[in-house]
């Protein structure tokens, strides 16, 4: 098993039609992915990639049974469109999504409260059940089913992660890129809690970077919840000039906070192994396996 | 997107903030001018940069006359000022703001921002405002109160009320505190802001609460939507070779050291430059390919490295996935290798990923001189090599 995933998702894309849309459903589809259709207002009732396009996602899901939607709706709209799918009650919604005004996000965020859906993303490389299903705009190239959960803020770390966990033999149960920007779904600590209950992963590796509160946040959790599971990370910035936006618009530093350092420091002391570089990823979480 | 203080006290001001009278001066002849038409007692002259720290560093002088004004206004523009954020280069000062000069007493701080850790605006407060704010909140994170906004019930005074008395403040200044806090969310919502910052917040002798200086950090995602601010952009404040970036879908950040770095990816780009830090070398710049660039883009890019005159080698790290792939940026990368007419510096190329063979076939059979790499630690020990001896 996965997390996220099931055998049984279902999955619609909103903004079905566009370039980048298209470009990554096909790639899904042909990957095993259940792409039963997508949602693009003004266009339903037409056929795209062979499926079938819909005005809304209510009458998406009706049709379809859908219980997952791939959000690439360009920016301006993607919040709109967000809010439609927690309306419809979908229970995952993946939103790869750039550039999203941080306040819109503030408004989604809001309407997750106390709703059905769990939200990964925006600006989310996707998630990936290794030979099952994939959501999102990662490659699927060096993957292997396996034993590592992988939640990271970094796309392009990702890719380069699940590579040396396969070279280090462990292989992946799920990877969730949870996104760089300052307001988001799904956190490190929600991914850790559903990586902890999952029996298939035995093992799990956080991707972090500069900027907000979110690996001092997980460290706290590990700290109080000791699991049992062994659990490794890196954080990317150590060595970036502080007070520079370095391509999120989640790498500022507000009041001293966000620095790699303190997230490096806080993580170890919460008993998590922390990769020296982004070369030792692969075996620092196999070191982390062995000492269990 | 950082506008200068003297736009973001004209946009506080908009929303009730009480902020000093003053004037905006590109001459010290307006500098003057300015302050005779205040017919103040005593005036501020404050360097107009993106950075703080500027009282430290000479940048805000206190002067008695508008004559004073007017040679006060003459040593700063046109001057560099360094500050503790500006990096030992400076930032040109291009414009002064002169303000009536103010009697006070305590300064406090105060914000409206968006708190990561809860994903909704709050305002913070400190009753220990002033300079090096960052230093006391670290000292003494007791100092700080927080007041975390509901969006569905938006600006609720009574709690606002209750923030005003946290940094103690009492009786009609309550009221005039939650006058500004409220300015300050407003503000912040209206422009779309990620930050709007007071600091200091001062008492006056006559009890009145007033902005003494103001930051404001506009959120460039949502700039599409407020073709008003765009314009408060000073093209003057970025690295020319960043704005040049800018238009060809890169991020790029211009650093000092003496190797060329083009990832795609922003955690990939941080992550290298880690890993260059960490081998003893040092970077030229922070170069992001965003996903969506094109093969001329990164011709662009590339050349931008091959005409920095400090770049000694360069280190490509792709890892191709998505919609940009390995093949672009080899595309890319030969295409500005032919149209270079000095000698090429030692170039490292790492590419994994989606047609990265496809990618050492182009760079080969264009006869560009690269060295491939087998991942991220033997390209950068290459580069790290070929930038001290000169060779790959």
């Amino acid at each position: 098993m996965a997390i996220l995933l099931e055998a049984d998702t279902r999955v619609i894309c909103q903004g079905f039609t566009g370039k980048q849309a298209s470009y990554h459903m096909e790639r899904a589809i042909a990957y095993g992915t259940q792409v039963v259709g997508g949602v693009v207002p003004g266009k339903g009732g037409s056929k795209h990639l062979g499926l079938p396009v819909f005005d809304t996602v209510a009458e998406a899901v009706e049709a379809t049974g859908a219980n997952a939607s791939a959000v690439f709706v360009p920016p301006v709209s993607a919040p709109e469109a967000m809010i439609e799918a927690i309306e419809a009650e979908l229970p995952l919604l993946v939103c790869v999504t750039e550039r999203i005004p941080v306040l819109d996000m503030v408004r989604v965020k809001r309407r997750l409260e106390g709703a059905r859906t769990r939200l990964v993303g925006p600006n989310s490389q996707g998630v990936l059940w290794p030979g099952r299903c994939k959501i999102g705009v990662m490659p699927a190239h060096r993957e292997q089913p396996g034993k590592i959960g992988i939640v990271s803020r970094s796309a392009s770390l990702t890719s380069e992660v699940i590579e040396q966990t396969t070279a280090a033999r462990l292989g992946q149960s799920t990877s969730v890129g949870i996104g760089g920007d300052p307001v988001y779904g799904i956190s490190f600590i929600d991914c850790l809690q559903l990586f902890l209950a999952d029996p298939e992963t035995e093992g799990i590796l956080l991707i972090g970077e500069i900027g907000g509160t979110a690996e001092e946040e997980a460290a706290a959790f590990i700290k109080q919840e000791k699991p049992r599971k062994p659990i490794a990370a890196y954080v990317a910035g150590l060595h970036a000039p502080t007070e520079r936006r370095m391509g999120h618009a989640g790498t500022v530093n507000v009041f001293g906070a966000g620095g790699a350092a303190e997230k490096i420091e806080a993580l170890r002391s919460a008993g998590v192994h922390v990769a020296p570089s982004a070369a030792e990823i692969g075996a620092t979480m196999r070191r982390a396996s062995r000492g269990v | 997107m950082n506008i200068h203080e003297y736009q973001a006290k004209d946009l506080v001001q908009r929303y009730g903030v009480p902020i000093p009278r003053g004037g905006v001066a590109k001459t010290p002849a307006e500098a003057e001018t300015v302050a005779r038409e205040l017919k103040a007692p005593s005036f501020v002259v404050k360097a107009q940069v993106h950075a703080g720290g500027r009282g430290k560093a000479g940048g805000i002088r206190i002067t008695g006359s508008p004559a004073e004004v007017r040679a006060a206004a003459d040593s700063l523009l046109g001057s560099r000022l360094v500050t503790n954020q500006t990096g030992p280069e400076g930032k040109a000062v291009g414009q002064v703001y002169v303000e009536e000069g103010v009697g006070y007493g305590h300064e406090l701080y105060i914000a409206a921002l968006v708190d990561r850790s809860v994903g909704r605006v709050a305002l913070i407060a400190s009753k220990e405002g002033g300079e090096d704010i960052e230093e006391k909140a670290a000292k003494a994170p007791g100092t700080i109160s927080r007041l975390v906004i509901d969006p569905d019930e938006g600006f609720v005074s009574g709690s606002a009320d209750a923030l005003a008395r946290a940094i103690g403040l009492a009786g009609v200044q309550v009221d005039k505190a939650v006058t500004v806090m409220h300015g300050i969310y407003q503000a912040l919502v209206e422009c779309d802001a990620s930050l709007v910052e007071i600091n200091p917040l001062v008492v006056t002798n006559a009890g009145d609460l007033l902005a003494l200086d103001v930051k404001m950090t506009l959120d460039d995602n949502a700039l599409f939507r407020h073709q008003d601010l765009e314009a408060l952009r000073d093209q003057d404040e970025v690295e020319p070779t960043e704005l040049e970036a800018k238009r060809f879908e890169l991020n790029f950040v211009k650093l000092d050291g003496n190797i060329g770095v083009m990832v795609n990816g922003a955690g990939l780009a941080l992550a290298t430059i880690d890993l260059l830090k960490q081998g003893g070398g040092d970077p030229a710049d922070f170069m992001d390919v965003r996903p969506s660039a094109t093969r001329d883009q990164v011709a662009m890019g590339f050349r931008m490295l091959l005409d920095n005159p400090k770049v000694a080698a360069i280190l490509v790290n792709v890892y191709g996935g998505g919609i940009l792939r390995c093949d672009t940026i080899a595309e890319g990368m030969a295409q500005a290798c032919r149209a270079h007419q000095t000698k090429l510096p030692p170039m490292i190329v790492r590419a994994a990923g989606t047609n990265s063979e496809l990618a050492r076939d182009i760079l080969v059979g264009r006869e560009i001189p690269v060295t491939f790499a087998k991942d991220m630690a033997d390209a950068t020990a290459k580069v790290v090599q070929a930038a001290k001896t000169g060779a790959a």
